[in-house]
C-alpha cells in the first residue's frame, strides 16, 4: 500500500472511531440518546388503556409536567398546550391509527410515534413563546393540517 | 480446450467488431425505459416543487401525495434499476465476451416483468388507491394490486441478477486461474447486493398482500419498517457501487490515466457488499421499540460504510493527480487544471464526486444518533438524497450515457453533443445547488418533508419557511430543463447522431502493478460474511419485535 494512503486511511479510521466515542459518551453518560421507549399497547384499544384513557397535561413535580398524548389522523390530543417557562415536560405518546411523527420546530423534540408502541421524549422549555408542533411523517390526505402549539409563559 | 479457444475467439471478435447487436438491443431497451421514466418522474418532481411552494394548485383529480408517490417510485426504483441493468449488461457483454443466449432471454424476461409491475403500480397510484409514498409504511394500506406490482418489479430485477451470475460464472469456468475483468467484478458486486438486499423487502411485501386483502387481520409495523429499510438503504449503496464502477474503470481511460489499483478497487467492492445491508437501521434512530444500545451498534455499522468510501476518495484523486501530471501539470495543484474539464464524460462524473463530499458528510449527520433527531424527517433529508442520489449517482449516470449510448448504437459523440452535455451538467449542478441547498437549510429550521403546501394556520415559524420553498421551486425548474436536455441527448445519440465507432473506455492497470490475487474472487466467502453481518444486525431486534411486539395493526386508509 502507498505510504500516503496508509496515513489517509489511518486518519480516516481514527476520526470515525473518535466520532463513535463522542456519540457513545453523549448517549450513555450524558443521557442524550434518541427517544427509544420500549412499551407496547393494543393500537385498537388506546382509548380504553391507561394512561391514554385520560390524555392531558399533568403536573408531576416542581415545574415538571407529563403530557399524555394520542396522535391520530389528523390531530394531537390534547392540543394547544400551555406550560410555564423552565418546565421540564415529558411527552408520553401513542398513535391510534397510522405512523405519525412528533416534532416541535426550533427544538430537538423529534420522535416517531407508532401504533402499538408507546414513545417518550423529554424537553425543558426555557424560552417563552409559542412553539409549533407538527406531524412530520406522512399520515394521509390531511397530513399537512396536523399541527398544534405549545405556549410557554 | 476447444471450448476455451472458442471463448477467446468470441472475446476477440467482440472487442474487434465492437458491440454485439443482440446484446446492444437489450441495453438500449433498458436505457430507453430509464430515460422515459426520468422524463415523467422529472415532470412530477417539478409539479411537486411548485405545489410545495404554494405556486401551483393541483386539479381535484390529482393530489400532492399521488404525485410524490409516483415521483419516488419512478425515479428511485424504476429509473435507477433500468439504467443500472442497461449499463451493467453492456459492461458484462463487453468484458466477458458477449452474453450467453440464455442470459439474454433472462434480461428480456426481466424487462417484461418490471414493465408489468410498473404498470400495475402506476395505475393504482393514478386511481388514488396507493397514496402511501414509496416507503408504503403500514398500517397505511394500499390496494393489493400495488404490492403485487412491486413483487413483479423485484422479480424482474432478480431475473437480471441471476443472468449476471450465470454469465460471470461461465467466464470463470472457462478462465481457470484468472481474475475476472475489474468492470465485471463491479457488476457482480451490484447484482449480489441487489439480490440479497431485496430479500427483506420481498418478505415484507408478501406479508402485506394477504393483509391488504383482509385475509390476515393485523401486521407488525416495526418488523415491516425494519425489513423495508434493510432494502431501502442497501439500494442507495447499490447505486453508489454502480457509480464508482465508472469512476474506477472508465474515467482513467477517458482522461488518459491508469486504474489506480485493481486490488484496492476490488477490496472496496467486497467491503461495500459485506457491510451494507445493516446500514438501513439509521432510518429508525428515533423509533420506539428499539433500545439505545441496539441503536448505537447500528450507528457503528452505518458509519463503517464510510470507510470504503474514504478509500475510494483517495484512490480516485490519486488517479487524477497522476493523469494530470502526465498531461503536463506542474506544482502542488497544477495537475488539477490540466484535467479535461471540457469533456462531458469527465466533467459530469467529476462534479458527481465533488458533490459526494458534502453529501457523504451529511450522511454522517443523518446516521449519528442524536444529530439525527435534529434533522429526522425534515427537508434536510430531502436535500441530502438529492445531492447524493440526484448528483453523485445521477450525474455519473448522465456522464456514462455520452460514451455508452453511442457505443451501443454505433454512432459518434459529436463536439456539439459534448457541448450540450457540458451545458446540461452546468444547469443540473446550479439547479441542485439551489434546490438541495435550500432544502438543507430549511430542514435545519424544522420544515418537514413529505408534506404538501401548508402554513399551519399562518403560524409565523411556518411562514418563515416559504421563501426557501420558492428557491426550491426555482432549482426544480432548472432541473426539469436539465432532464429535458438529457433525455434529448440520449435519444439523439441512440437514433440520430452520425454513424461511427465509439470506444468502450476500459482503464488499464499501471505497468508495474502486482497481479491481483485470486482470493478476491471468493464470492461465497464474501456472501457468508455479509450474511453474518446481517444476522448480527437484525436477529436481536427482529426477534424482539416479534416476541415482545404486542398486538399488530389492521389495514387503514387515511386518504
Amino acid at each position: 500500500m502507498h505510504r500516503l494512503e496508509e496515513i489517509w486511511l489511518g486518519l480516516s479510521a481514527g476520526i470515525l472511531i473518535l466520532f463513535m466515542v463522542i456519540v457513545g459518551y453523549q448517549t450513555f453518560a450524558l443521557g442524550m440518546g434518541p427517544p427509544s421507549n420500549k412499551e407496547n399497547i393494543d393500537p385498537e384499544q388506546v382509548d380504553q388503556t391507561a394512561p391514554f384513557d385520560n390524555p392531558g397535561v399533568k403536573k408531576v413535580g416542581e415545574n415538571e409536567y407529563e403530557v399524555v398524548m394520542t396522535l391520530q389522523a389528523f390531530g394531537f390530543t390534547p392540543s394547544d398546550i400551555e406550560v410555564p417557562a423552565g418546565a421540564e415536560v415529558t411527552f408520553t405518546m401513542t398513535s391510534k391509527d397510522v405512523v405519525h411523527g412528533f416534532q416541535v420546530a426550533g427544538t430537538n423534540i423529534n420522535a416517531m410515534v407508532m401504533p402499538g408502541h408507546i414513545q417518550e421524549i423529554t424537553h425543558t422549555f426555557d424560552e417563552p413563546g409559542e412553539y409549533l408542533v407538527l406531524c412530520n411523517e406522512y399520515c394521509g390526505a390531511g397530513h399537512q393540517l396536523m399541527s398544534t402549539t405549545i405556549t410557554v409563559k | 480446450m476447444e471450448q476455451s479457444i472458442k471463448e477467446t475467439f468470441r472475446e476477440k471478435a467482440n472487442k474487434g467488431l465492437g458491440v454485439n447487436p443482440l446484446d446492444a438491443k437489450i441495453s438500449k431497451s433498458y436505457l430507453s425505459v430509464a430515460f422515459i421514466t426520468l422524463l415523467i418522474g422529472g415532470i412530477l418532481g417539478l409539479v411537486q416543487g411548485l405545489q410545495r411552494a404554494g405556486l401551483l394548485e393541483l386539479p381535484a383529480w390529482l393530489n400532492y401525495y399521488q404525485v410524490l408517490t409516483a415521483h419516488g417510485i419512478l425515479l428511485i426504483l424504476v429509473f435507477t434499476a433500468t439504467f443500472t441493468i442497461g449499463y451493467l449488461y453492456a459492461v458484462l457483454s463487453h468484458t466477458l465476451g458477449g452474453l450467453l443466449p440464455k442470459v439474454r432471454k433472462m434480461a428480456w424476461v426481466g424487462l417484461g416483468l418490471m414493465l408489468l409491475g410498473v404498470v400495475l403500480v402506476v395505475i393504482t397510484i393514478l386511481m388514488n388507491e396507493a397514496s402511501v409514498l414509496y416507503t408504503f409504511y403500514p398500517p397505511l394500506a394500499a390496494s393489493p394490486i400495488f404490492y403485487i406490482g412491486l413483487v413483479f418489479v423485484v422479480l424482474g430485477i432478480w431475473s437480471c441478477s441471476f443472468g449476471a451470475f450465470i454469465n460471470y460464472n461461465h467466464w470463470r469456468k472457462n478462465h481457470r486461474g484468472q481474475v475476472t475483468p475489474l468492470y465485471a467484478f463491479f457488476a457482480m458486486g451490484v447484482f449480489i447486493l441487489w439480490f440479497f438486499g431485496s430479500i427483506g423487502v420481498t418478505v415484507e411485501v408478501l406479508t402485506l398482500i394477504p393483509w391488504s386483502l383482509g385475509w390476515k387481520e393485523t401486521i407488525n409495523v416495526m418488523v415491516s419498517r425494519t425489513l423495508f429499510w434493510s432494502f431501502g438503504h442497501t439500494l442507495v449503496n447499490i447505486w453508489y457501487i454502480v457509480a464508482i464502477s465508472a469512476w474506477y474503470v472508465a474515467i482513467p481511460k477517458i482522461i488518459g490515466g491508469k486504474v489506480f489499483s485493481d486490488k484496492l478497487a476490488r477490496v472496496v467492492v467486497i467491503l461495500l457488499v459485506i457491510l451494507n445491508i445493516p446500514g438501513g437501521f439509521h432510518h429508525q434512530i428515533i423509533d420506539p421499540g428499539i433500545s439505545e444500545s441496539v441503536k448505537f451498534l447500528h450507528v457503528f455499522m452505518s458509519t463503517s460504510i464510510a470507510f470504503p468510501s474514504l478509500m475510494t476518495a483517495f484512490a480516485i484523486f490519486a488517479m487524477f493527480e497522476r493523469a494530470g501530471r502526465k498531461r503536463g501539470g506542474k506544482g502542488l495543484l497544477g495537475w488539477f487544471t490540466k484535467l479535461p474539464w471540457g469533456d462531458v464524460r469527465f466533467l459530469a462524473p467529476m462534479i458527481a464526486m465533488i458533490a459526494f463530499i458534502p453529501g457523504g458528510a451529511g450522511g454522517i449527520v443523518n446516521t449519528s444518533n442524536q444529530m439525527n433527531q435534529v434533522i429526522h424527517n425534515t427537508m434536510w433529508v430531502v436535500g441530502h438524497f438529492h445531492i447524493t442520489v440526484g448528483v453523485t449517482v445521477v450525474l455519473t449516470f448522465f456522464g456514462i450515457t455520452y460514451w455508452l449510448v453511442p457505443f451501443l448504437s454505433k454512432r459518434k459523440l459529436t463536439p456539439q453533443m459534448n457541448r450540450l452535455g457540458v451545458i446540461q451538467t452546468i444547469i443540473w449542478t446550479v439547479g441542485m445547488i439551489f434546490m438541495s441547498g435550500s432544502q438543507h437549510l430549511v430542514g435545519l429550521l424544522g420544515d418537514p418533508r413529505r408534506t404538501s403546501f401548508t402554513t399551519y394556520g399562518d403560524h409565523e415559524i411556518a411562514l418563515s419557511w416559504v421563501p426557501y420553498e420558492y428557491v426550491m421551486a426555482f432549482g426544480g425548474t432548472l432541473l426539469l430543463l436539465g432532464v429535458i436536455i438529457q433525455v434529448y441527448a440520449v435519444f439523439n445519440m441512440m437514433f440520430f447522431a452520425p454513424k461511427g465507432e465509439t470506444e468502450f473506455p476500459l482503464g488499464e492497470a499501471e505497468e508495474n502493478e502486482a497481479p491481483t490475487p485470486l482470493w478476491t474472487e471468493r464470492w461465497s466467502i464474501w456472501i457468508i460474511l455479509m450474511l453474518m453481518v446481517v444476522a448480527m444486525a437484525y436477529v436481536v431486534p427482529i426477534v424482539d419485535f416479534v416476541v415482545n411486539g404486542g398486538p399488530g395493526s389492521p389495514p387503514i386508509r387515511t386518504w
